[in-house]
């Protein structure tokens, strides 16, 4: 099967080709894509997402999970969980793959210079938020103190291990990691991720909070900066919906009156604070 | 000798007590300090004291056969350790290892409650206190309880 280059149609995959595959836990992976030859990279922006077509499979949105200094590397980082991103997991060098994209609204990077930075990620919700976190290290002189608390399951399900504690040694990245369960192996924290918010030195009042992970996760995670003095305007979330077209043609990841992909995935908080409480939108 | 007093009235979580309710709890408070390895209390044990961690870190931990030691949760400088002396029948649920070298302020549970139930506003203002320490590992028991990391992302989901 060969893929049309799509470069100015949302709706057409562009052909790219599997240039690494990185595991990075016992089930997510990392996938680099290039164009292919002749085929021209295009921007992103921190906090898009791309459509991945599993040539035969299907199709998914994923995060970006690379740098966006280095557009023409295109990489994603995800969890084999249905059929296609079990397919995409098997993939190799030099497989096909289609990419639509990029989708859906940006961290607000620009916006946060001059102030603290807190991202708060659960499990793979770091993979989106990683990005700006590239971004922000790029110009770490801008901004205040840059604070990263992730969540993870397990010690084993801990994401970007090594560049974690090289962003920590390198530039000055207040990095605090906590997992749900552990064993004695372990010597970190453990326990919730909202339960590092009150312990860390951030000042609430001049800081931009970027938070990813399971909505639940979300939910408390604001709740906790908002009681350490965070403004919730301040405050900005990456929702996960049902995405299929990503351009708001089809519906399927409406949520009330806005889009998930074209409105989001990450918005202000007080955008869609009422609708998260809202079971069945 | 300097009073563990002014420390005891720095501590967020006696934040809005009255000079003379901070002297009451100090005449329960002693200096103590944990070797790494080292047990403050294990499930089971009478609970006399509760803990504010000066410096250092504390692993709670439950036992079963089939795991081994579990940790369920680590305290650090600043947080407080322990309630079950508050709570009939004044036995730790849990055990509480040192993992680090640990520093503390230990308080006498007995003589707390003494003078709690003498004291009702000193132990309203305790119990306050202490409904909010129990809250918090209350939301954290559910949300690890809910194995939130390990759903599947939403049908569709972008992780």
């Amino acid at each position: 099967m060969t893929l049309a280059a799509g470069a100015n149609d949302p709706i057409l995959p562009r052909p790219y080709r599997v240039h690494r595959v990185q595991k990075e836990t016992s089930d997510t992976f990392t996938l680099e894509l290039r164009p292919e030859a002749g085929q021209a990279s295009f921007p992103f922006a921190a906090g898009q997402f791309n459509m991945l077509y599993v040539l035969g499979v299907g199709e998914v949105p994923i995060s970006i999970s690379g740098d966006p200094g280095l557009p023409q590397s295109l990489v994603h980082t995800t969890r084999s969980v249905g059929a296609v991103t079990k397919g995409m997991g098997r993939l190799q060098r030099g497989d096909a793959i289609g990419v639509r994209g990029p989708f859906g609204t940006p961290w607000p990077i620009e916006a946060a210079a001059g102030n603290d930075v807190v991202f708060v990620a659960g499990g793979i919700g770091l993979a989106p938020l990683r990005p700006a976190l590239y971004q922000v290290m790029a110009r770490r002189e801008a901004y205040g103190r840059v604070v990263l608390l992730y969540g993870a399951r397990t010690p084993e399900d801990i994401l970007f291990r090594r560049q974690l504690k090289e962003w920590r040694a390198d530039f000055d990245l207040e990095v605090h990691v906590t997992v749900d369960r552990a064993t004695r192996d372990w010597r970190g924290n453990v326990g919730v991720v909202t339960h590092l918010i009150p312990r860390v030195p951030f000042d609430p009042y001049h800081t931009v909070a970027m938070v990813c992970g399971p909505e639940v996760m979300m939910r408390y995670t604001v709740m906790e900066l908002e009681r350490r003095g965070v403004q919730l305007e301040d405050v900005h979330v990456s929702l996960e919906r049902n995405m299929k077209c990503g351009v708001g043609f089809c519906g399927h990841c409406q949520m009330g009156p806005k889009f998930v992909c074209k409105d989001g995935p990450v918005f202000p908080f007080e955008k869609v604070r009422d609708l998260l409480n809202v079971r069945e939108v | 000798m300097q009073t563990l007093e002014p420390l005891i009235a720095e501590h967020p979580f006696m934040k809005g007590l009255r000079p003379e309710q901070i002297a009451m709890i100090t005449g329960c408070a002693s200096n103590a300090r944990f070797e790494a390895g080292t047990y403050l209390f294990r499930e089971g044990q009478e609970a006399d004291q509760f803990y504010i961690l000066r410096k250092g870190r504390i692993a709670i931990e439950a036992f079963s056969p089939a795991q081994g030691p579990v940790t369920i949760q680590t305290i650090d400088d600043g947080d407080i350790l322990g309630w079950s002396w508050l709570v009939p029948p004044y036995r730790w649920r849990f055990d509480a290892l040192a993992t680090e070298l640990t520093r503390v302020i230990a308080l006498d549970g007995r003589c707390l409650r003494t003078k709690c139930e003498t004291d009702h506003e000193l132990g309203y203002e305790l119990l306050k206190r202490f409904a909010d320490v129990m809250a918090e590992r209350l939301d954290a028991t559910r949300m690890q309880l809910l194995d939130l990391f390990a759903e599947k992302p939403v049908r569709g989901g972008r992780r």
